[in-house]
């Protein structure tokens, strides 16, 4: 009987060692450990056994069932993986194809994006950033500035003007002296702002010193050429305080200038004339394309057409007969100073990302707004 | 301003450089803008020659085979094709090897098979002048040949093109810019050239020849007058015209050409009359009576308004008065007797006239910028002493004279203390450099005893220094800010950030940007008929009075035009879907608010804007709408893509925003929505109407554009306080509404949101179905409602009542629950 049970043994691992899928596994389950297999025929009939092989004969024939439903649960889950494999297999997909993105990439405006570094700059040296009218009144524009009526000096920016009959009822207009006009508006009351600089009054105006805030915005000159066009974007900056010098302005545009454009940049300070300062500088930076040698692989640096200098920005100390237009809001000129400074968004952008011509940043062509993350 | 350099030179010479020259100027505050030449690159290989012979050439009429004795040691052939060139004559020539003016290098050549070695030169060629006929001939020049030709005259000039800010109109004259090198280079200034004047030789005094009388005093602070007799007028001599061509001015002849010298030199115009053409020598300064015509010497006839100054004779205009002069008068070859006018004029004047006649002249730009009275004999003196010398002329004895200065003009002493400076400019400046670089630039300098000085300004400075500040700057720039100013940081511990409506704008944007927009950024101003996208123009803009163009001729009065155009272009481009948004304002010509409300128009400043320029958003999608790349489903944009981004935009803001049919003539219109944030306007969206989306090239296109105002005002993003939601969860539950089709499902929301009452959190559509399982004419809107307290989790038998009452609610609608 023994070696009947020693036979089953053998036979049912070759069986089940030999069946080639789950099928054949079930199989072989069946005829070895089935209801009708010879050994649970055995087991089942073990008491009709004489006493004394009842013992060796349970004990083995327990073991190899024992052995062979391991065997089998073994077996049936090996099949059962390689089934699952040989479906996933056949399942496969080509995982070079694109992949679906939850949505398109968009970008901003390279201005955009530029006007925002430079007012996080500042935000970071304690500046605050204030709006300012684009369509707004000759005094602020010019006369708070210190550009009087007839002064050449309104010559420099070529101005666009609003057509008065053209604004609405009611509106509140002012002379070239601020007074408010009594007699119809002329042509040149109210004009587009050519600089950022007329926020400069009117947040003096709004607030005593100290005051540190930056203006971004649209301003307009009417200029247009391969350098120049109608409309551009600048950001003014006012830091008026207690003893704030020359010296801060250069301290304040080289921290900017080196944020901008690298840690190693320098920057330059030209003295230059403009109304509203007094002393004025033009700032230019160190070229970061040839580090300032104004030279590029044995040529002359194209970017800053080899003197080793780009002009970025002017500035200067405010001029106390700008100061006189806000006397009475805190700012006597014989006791308060500060400084100014304006720079060209585009200007900064093209430099940065040498954006070849002022015109593209307006033409909005999607093929140049995506190369800006 | 052109300043050749050997002419600067000759009154300070620092011994430097061009190159270095030009970098001291820039760094001290006057701009060279070019460093550029007039004539060769070099003398090298120009001198001086004498014509021994000139023999017609065998084979040639027109050429002539000289013989010239140019100092080698041996006299060479040179073939020369001016008729004017023969035996004796002293003449420049240039020896092979020598770089000519237009750059080419000359060689030895044969001319019609004779070699010449060298060329004999003309003023042209040598750019001296603008003499192309013949050489020139340098008989009495008194220098031998194989002089190196430079010694003479400027052949191979240096000119620096300076831009003079307009503070500064003492720098455009030479004399004004060797002093502006004397102060920042400490080298000597030769004395000014104004220091002694002409000897009247003439017979009959000033006042027998002519006589000045000024009307407008106050436009004409100074006029003075000198007459010449037995003037011969003739081409000036080479050395003034090869002054005057580096500098950019054409020569004339002898009396004009000393007009433009003196100008260039000392900054004050001068005018010359024929004083023969003058009846009875009388002039009067009067303004321009409206409307009355004069024609200026540049030939053109010109109409003067009555703020118009002009200089008359008996007979009328016969000058521009600081702008140009007439041709009545002018100088011509026959003059014999010259009346020169040296004036001072108003600036403002000069300016507005030169504006209203679009004439700007050499005369005019540096009168509109104010020159004092003193200049003008200051001009005299030089022009008298060359009329004497190079036209042969008597000056008439005296000078008239009107000066009719007012105080405003008289000498102005400033006070400058140091330690005041030093305050303002964050470095020291000891007080006695200070003193001594005023001094170089020409102010009168005296200290006291606590250190301060007393500075008084020399007429040159008169309107462009009046303070002390001013005093300050020029004692900065003079002492070198690049070299000298430290870099320091204001103190004082400001606090910078950005402002709320700044904050959330940024987030808008951001968001945008993220949604798979690409941010445009397009004019400020559009043509007046909007491109014809029909409502566009239907508000009335801001326009301008002096546009550029049409196309740019008012201002926007919405920001979609704008992104319409850009769609149109980069669909043109062969780009199949267009995702664009713009931030930024609109212009209308209303009332500005007043107070802080920057997103509305509302802006810092005593005074309000003269138009209102609410902030805005806008985008358009055209094109293909759906998902792009391999999976694409090419379906079309629809009023719905563009809804999405306005809630989008709507939940970042935690702004509820509500929508209703709206028409506007560039929107489908049945497809359109007016968007309202707490009952007032904030803007709408729509679908593009189907006649704008073939004139833009687009088969599916929607668009949107909101006033950020009113959203940012009912957001509370930012300012979020934490609720309990999942001690008492909510309860949700899910139906079906049937109603008619064009129920739309804002009202039924609506009244499911009313019936609820408080304990109806929320309330969202999630699926429409329409077909067999509804009756014709129906739609079937899923809703799914969640039912919260935030005190208690609701049973069954609190939200029952609820649902009975929604259920009675949609019935009034005319819908009914489903299933
Ligand atoms: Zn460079």
């Amino acid at each position: 009987m023994l070696d009947r049970i020693e036979r089953i043994r053998d036979e049912g691992r070759a069986a089940i060692a030999a069946a080639a899928d789950a099928a054949a596994v079930e199989e072989a389950r069946v005829r070895y450990l089935g209801r009708k297999a010879e050994l649970t025929t055995i087991l089942r009939g073990i008491g009709e056994l004489p006493a004394a092989e009842r013992g060796p004969v349970g004990k083995a024939g327990n073991e190899v069932r024992r052995e062979l439903e391991g065997l089998v649960e073994e077996a049936a889950a090996r099949h059962e993986r390689s089934e699952l494999d040989r479906r996933l297999a056949a399942e496969a997909i080509d995982v070079t194809l694109p992949g679906t993105p939850p949505v398109r990439l968009g970008h901003l405006h390279p201005l955009t994006r530029t006007r925002r570094e430079i007012e996080d700059i500042f935000i970071g040296l304690g500046y605050r950033i204030a709006e300012g009218p684009e369509v707004e009144h000759d005094y602020y524009n010019f006369t708070a500035l210190n550009h009087p009526p007839g002064h050449p000096a309104r010559m420099l920016q070529d101005t666009f003007y609003v057509d008065p009959a053209s604004l609405g009822d009611g509106v509140e207009l002012y002379g070239s002296d601020g007074a408010p006009l009594t007699a119809p508006p002329g042509p040149r009351d109210v004009l587009l702002r050519t600089h950022t600089s007329p926020m400069q009054v009117r947040a003096m105006e709004d607030a005593e010193p100290p005051i540190f805030i930056i203006v971004p915005g649209r301003v307009y000159r009417r200029d247009s050429d391969a350098t120049h066009t109608p409309m551009f974007s600048q950001v003014e900056g006012l830091a008026v305080g207690d003893g704030i010098t020359l010296a801060d302005l250069h301290g304040t545009l080289l921290t900017f200038a080196r944020a901008v454009f690298g840690e190693e940049r320098d920057v330059r300070i030209r003295p230059h004339f403009f109304p509203f300062t007094e002393p004025s500088v033009e700032v230019d930076v160190s070229c970061f394309r040839c580090g300032g040698s104004g030279e590029l692989d044995r040529e002359r640096c194209g970017l800053c057409k080899g003197t080793g200098w780009l002009e970025i920005l002017g500035a200067g100390m405010v001029d106390p007969n700008v100061f006189g237009f806000v006397r009475d809001r805190g700012y006597d000129p014989d006791h308060v100073q500060g400084f100014a400074f304006g720079m060209g968004i585009e200007r900064i952008a093209m430099l940065k990302h040498g954006v070849p011509d002022l015109r593209m940043f307006f033409e909005n062509d999607v093929r140049m707004l995506e190369q800006f993350r | 301003m052109k300043a050749p350099l050997t002419w600067l030179r000759s009154y300070c010479d620092p011994g430097l450089e061009a190159a270095a020259l030009a970098e001291r100027l820039s760094m001290t505050g006057t701009e060279v803008e070019r460093v550029g030449r007039v004539g060769a690159p070099s003398g090298d290989g120009f001198v001086i020659g004498r014509v021994l012979a000139a023999e017609p050439h065998p084979n040639a009429d027109r050429l002539r085979v000289c013989t010239v004795d140019a100092g080698q040691g041996e006299s060479r052939t040179i073939v020369c094709g001016a008729p004017n060139v023969a035996a004796g004559q002293t003449v420049a020539v240039a020896l092979p090897g020598a770089v000519l003016a237009d750059g080419t290098k000359l060689r030895k050549a044969k001319l019609r098979g004779v070699e010449s070695a060298g060329m004999i030169l003309s003023e042209a060629e040598m750019e001296v002048g603008d003499d192309a006929d013949g050489i020139v001939v340098l008989d009495g020049a008194g220098a031998g040949p194989g002089t190196a030709l430079a010694d003479v005259i400027a052949i191979a000039e240096t000119v620096l093109d300076l831009e003079i800010t307009p503070n500064r109109p003492d720098c455009l004259g030479i004399y004004g810019i060797a002093r502006e090198l004397h102060a920042i280079t400490g080298a000597a200034l030769a004395p000014a050239p104004w220091g002694d004047d002409a000897e009247p030789t003439g017979t009959d005094g000033v006042a027998a020849l002519a006589s000045v009388a000024v009307e407008v005093p106050e436009l004409c602070p100074r006029f003075t007058a000198r007459a010449f007799t037995d003037v011969i007028v003739g081409p000036s001599p080479l050395w003034l015209k090869a002054r005057l061509t580096a500098a950019g001015q054409r020569p004339i002849n002898n009396v004009v050409d000393i007009t433009n010298y003196v100008m260039l030199l000392t900054g004050q115009p001068l005018h010359a009359f024929d004083l023969d053409l003058v009846p009875g020598g009388e002039i009067i300064v009067r303004t321009a009576a409206p409307g009355e015509r004069m024609t200026t010497l540049d030939g053109v006839e010109r109409s003067l308004d009555g703020e118009s100054v002009v200089v008359c004779d008996r007979s009328g205009p016969t000058g521009l008065a600081g702008i140009m002069g007439g041709q009545v008068s002018e100088v011509s070859e026959g003059t014999t007797r010259v009346l020169l006018e040296v004036a001072t004029w108003d600036g403002v004047n000069i300016l507005r006239t030169s504006n209203l006649l679009a004439l700007r002249s050499e005369a005019s730009t540096r009168f509109e910028k104010q020159l004092h009275p003193d200049l003008a004999m200051r001009a005299q003196r030089v022009a008298a002493k060359l009329m004497v010398e190079l036209c042969g002329a008597r000056l008439a004895p005296g000078t008239i004279d009107v000066d009719s200065r007012p105080r405003s003009m008289d000498p102005l002493t400033v006070g400058y203390r140091p330690e005041r400076a030093d305050a303002l400019l964050g470095m020291r400046i000891a007080p006695d450099r200070a003193g001594e670089y005023l001094d170089r630039l020409g102010f009168a300098v005296e200290s006291d005893a606590g250190g301060a000085l007393e500075v008084t300004v020399p007429a040159d400075r008169r309107f462009d220094v009046v303070r002390e500040i001013d005093l300050i700057e020029e004692v900065a720039r003079v002492h070198g800010l690049d070299e000298h100013l430290p870099a320091t940081l204001p103190g004082g511990g400001a606090v910078g950030g950005l402002a709320r409506h700044q904050r959330l704008l940024r987030r808008i944007e951001d968001l945008l940007r993220d949604a798979g927009l690409d941010e445009a950024v397009t004019w400020s101003f559009v043509d007046r008929d909007r491109g014809g996208v029909p409502g566009l123009a239907e508000r009335s803009p801001v326009s301008l009075h002096n546009p550029l163009s049409e196309e740019q001729a008012v201002m926007r009065t919405d920001l979609v035009g704008g992104l319409l155009a850009v769609a149109a272009r980069n669909l043109a481009h062969g780009t199949d879907r267009v995702a664009l948004f713009e931030s930024g304002r609109a212009y209308l010509p209303e009332r500005a608010p007043t107070g802080a409300a920057p997103l509305r128009g509302g802006f810092a400043g005593s005074r309000p804007a003269p138009v209102a320029e609410p902030h805005r958003i806008a985008a358009v999608l055209a094109g293909v709408g759906g998902r792009a790349g391999w999976r694409a489903d090419d379906r079309p944009v629809d009023f719905y893509d563009a809804k999405g981004i306005v809630e989008l935009v709507a939940a970042a803001l935690g702004v509820d925003v509500g929508f209703a049919p709206t028409r506007r003539a560039f929107l489908h219109p049945a497809r359109a929505a007016a968007v309202r944030v707490g009952g007032s306007g904030a803007g709408w969206v729509g679908e593009l109407h189907p006649q704008l989306l073939e004139r833009i090239g687009a088969r599916s296109g929607a668009a949107l554009e909101l006033d950020l105002e009113p959203l940012l005002a009912g957001s509370a993003a930012g300012e979020e306080i934490y609720e309990d939601v999942t001690t008492h969860p909510a309860v949700a539950e899910d139906i079906a509404v049937v109603g008619d089709a064009d129920l739309d499902a804002g009202t039924i929301r609506a009244a499911v949101l009313e019936a609820g009452g408080e304990l109806l959190e929320s309330a969202e559509v999630f699926d429409v179905y329409a077909g067999e399982q509804v009756p014709a004419g129906k739609r079937s809107l899923a809703l799914r409602l969640a039912f919260r307290a935030p005190d208690r989790t609701l049973t069954d038998a609190e939200v029952e009542p609820l649902r009975a009452r929604i259920v009675a609610a949609l019935e009034a609608t005319g819908a009914r629950l489903r299933g």
